[in-house]
């Protein structure tokens, strides 16, 4: 059985009391060195886990803010070989386990398999894929446990008991519970919904399961953790890097991981 | 086998459902809902009396006489979906839809639309209906279709401009599956065309097949015969399909799809998805889209509103693969001429979209000689086009083509007056 050190930290995290937070960020925003800094902080100021997001054309999971960026970092001549390297960049700066979260047409492009191994190489631990459900990956699934790579499908609070046992059964690192009917940005406050995935997901086996979507303070993530395994925040970081720069979003990621006393 | 029996999810290796998990248990009550539906005689009668009393079904087959003398002398029949209600084939896809959302106990209909033909038939059926109506359209084409943006807005629904991407057709989709993974319990989303995540390829397919049934009855009593080949305009492939499907198994029939080439198929600047496009994954569905190497989604270039779409319709992808449709492109100018012609020819002025169909006939006329009969889907009516027909030939008198520049300088002061 493989070791997937994300989930190593998420269960370092929990046997400590309380539970991990994972932070995203897209890179090549504003510029590919500031999303490499940025990402290097959030490790530096408490984050236990780097989301890192690949700039696409069509971002159907996304919110405003998320959107704003990612096409920012198109516009400024974002590749997928950028990508890997600030996977390498980051992974050699700071000791933690790092996570690539794409749309699924890029991967197909370059080649499953090439993703995966390339992925590998440069010290990623694996994917969360959004828009592709375990039902389409098969692909994804061979080349995952080829490359001993993490898959983070998604569950929401629509998904069926059949669905969410899928979805624990083809995820490896955690399963990303939806907290809410929508896409990304920060809500005043996560759903009630949230709570229920995770007991439903726990119900279908899951040892590992955490909550994005909507999470934005300290608040957020302390209330997440009581019941989940991780609290993952976005668009507050973003919002972050665009108006304050790394500075911001160290301050903002500090402030977060107050949330895990 | 029976090319007319696939029902999806897959079209050869094309299809699927590439959505985030939050749409699937949507997707998945909506392909219950329709395949009990298809089966259902109430549901099938309460549609046909509706297109009998609504749509003004069945649309008739007219033979453009003198337009075909451009075209090698062979016989061109156009079947007229531009007289339905609405003035476009996009009418039978919606009723379908509306009617299941209502047995779906949803209130409310998000559409996205290009050229506003799709965003006009769903805010009609919201009204007679009572459904309320959001429509996403991109912030270029609500400049582009300003005329339709009033008729949605006058049927009730909402119209909500598109700024982020390319603020074109690709992005008002976005934008309905945004809304739609947001508010799925209360909304269905009236998909206006045969792409996306099934069951929509196969269930829009199915509602516009009602075009190429009817047409094969009329061709078959006017000449005796099927046709020779059936051309019809393809974007995201809807009228197409509608016209092509009950013809599928008949092998002595061509089909042919006509694309928006823009500017030139060769050139940056044009909307040919099949000739030009490599497999990849778009709006739900693996299919044949205009991308780059890294699978970023490229911009489309056409005249045509409604054409202007870097991907298309899964099945479309699987007849091109398996050889039994063809599919060209027809550049801006082509379809211009031929949009111009059949004005003058037959006095129906058609939409710029079919027009690129229109100019597929000329050519196919002029390869198979005066032996032939074309069948051609006359899909909308032109009224929309207008204002881009009216500067394209220069129909403006001075003081009309100043305003017209001064809207092309100044787009953001003309989305601000229609908000």
């Amino acid at each position: 059985m493989t070791t997937s050190p994300v989930e190593s930290v998420i269960r370092t995290r929990v046997d400590a009391g309380s539970g991990a937070l994972i932070g995203y960020l897209p890179v090549g925003f504003p510029d590919l060195d500031t999303s490499v800094d940025a990402a290097v902080a959030l490790i530096e100021n408490g984050v236990d886990i780097v989301e890192l997001g690949l700039p696409y054309s069509d971002p159907v999971m996304d919110g405003l803010v998320i959107q704003r960026a990612t096409q920012a970092a198109l516009q400024g001549g974002f590749t997928l070989k950028q990508g890997f390297e600030a996977v390498e960049r980051i992974r050699s700066r700071v000791d933690a386990p790092l996570l690539v979260m794409t749309y699924w047409n890029p991967v197909i492009q370059y080649g499953v398999e090439r993703f995966a191994a390339d992925l590998e190489s440069a010290g990623g631990a694996g994917l969360i894929t959004p828009d592709l459900i375990p039902d389409e990956a098969a692909e994804w699934l061979t080349a995952s446990d080829a490359h001993d790579l993490d898959r983070v499908f998604l569950a929401a609070p629509s998904s069926s008991p059949a669905r969410m046992t899928q979805a624990v059964e083809s995820s490896r690192g955690f399963v990303y519970a939806v907290s809410t009917m929508g896409i990304t940005g920060a809500r005043s406050d996560v759903d009630a919904a949230a709570r229920s995935v995770i007991s439903r997901l726990r119900e279908a086996g899951a040892t590992s399961a955490c909550v994005g979507l909507g999470i934005s303070t300290p608040e957020q993530v302390a209330d997440v953790l009581t019941y989940a395994d991780g609290a993952i925040v976005g668009s507050r970081l973003v919002s972050a890097l665009a108006d304050g720069g790394v500075p911001a979003v160290a301050a903002i990621a500090a402030e977060l991981a107050t949330g895990k006393d | 086998m029976s090319l007319r029996s696939m029902t999806g999810p897959y079209f050869g290796s094309f299809g699927g459902r590439f959505v985030p998990e939050s749409l699937i248990a949507a997707l998945d009550e909506l392909d219950d809902a329709y395949t009990a539906a298809k089966k259902d005689p109430a549901f099938q009668e309460e549609l046909a009396e509706l297109h009998r009393t609504y749509t003004g079904r069945p649309s008739i087959i007219t033979e453009a006489k003198r337009f075909a003398e451009h075209a090698g002398g062979a016989r061109i029949l156009l079947k007229r979906e531009d007289l339905n209600h609405t003035g476009s084939h996009k009418i039978n896809n919606v009723l379908g839809q509306a009617l299941l959302a209502k047995r779906l106990g949803k209130t409310r209909i998000i559409a996205e639309t290009g050229a506003g033909q799709h965003g006009v038939a769903s805010a009609t059926a919201a009204a007679l209906f009572g459904l309320e109506c959001v429509v996403y359209m991109g912030e270029v084409d609500t400049e582009r279709q300003a005329l339709n943006v009033a008729r949605m807005k006058l049927l009730g629904a909402d119209v909500v401009p598109v700024t982020v991407g390319s603020r074109t057709l690709k992005d008002a989709i976005n934008e309905a599956l945004r809304d739609w993974v947001a508010n799925v319990d209360t909304t269905h989303y009236l998909l206006g065309t045969v792409a996306g995540p099934h069951p929509f390829p196969a269930m829009v397919r199915d509602f516009h097949s009602v075009i190429g049934i009817e047409a094969r009855e009329q061709v078959l009593a006017l000449t005796g015969r099927l046709p020779d080949v059936i051309a019809a305009c393809v974007g995201g492939g809807s009228n197409a399909m509608g016209i092509f499907h009950p013809f599928l198994d008949d092998e002595g029939v061509r089909l042919v799809g006509l694309e928006a080439a823009g500017d030139g198929i060769d050139t940056l600047f044009h909307a040919a998805t099949i000739s030009k496009g490599r497999p990849g994954v778009l709006h739900g569905a693996r299919s044949l889209m205009l991308q780059d190497e890294d699978g970023q989604t490229l911009e489309s270039h056409s005249i045509s509103a409604g054409l202007d779409y870097p991907g298309v319709g899964p099945e479309h992808a699987w007849l091109d693969e398996i050889g039994r449709a063809e599919y060209r492109g027809v550049t801006d100018a082509e379809a211009m001429d031929a949009l111009r012609l059949l004005s003058r020819t037959e006095g129906i002025i058609p939409a710029i979209e079919t027009a690129h169909a229109l100019h597929g006939a000329l050519e196919l006329g002029r390869e198979l000689g005066p032996e032939a009969i074309i069948l051609v889907n006359l899909s909308g009516r032109g009224d929309k086009d207008m204002e881009t027909a009216a500067r394209y030939f220069g129909l403006l008198d001075a003081q009309a083509a100043e305003r017209a520049a001064e809207k092309d300088a100044h787009p953001t002061a003309a989305e601000d007056a229609q908000s």
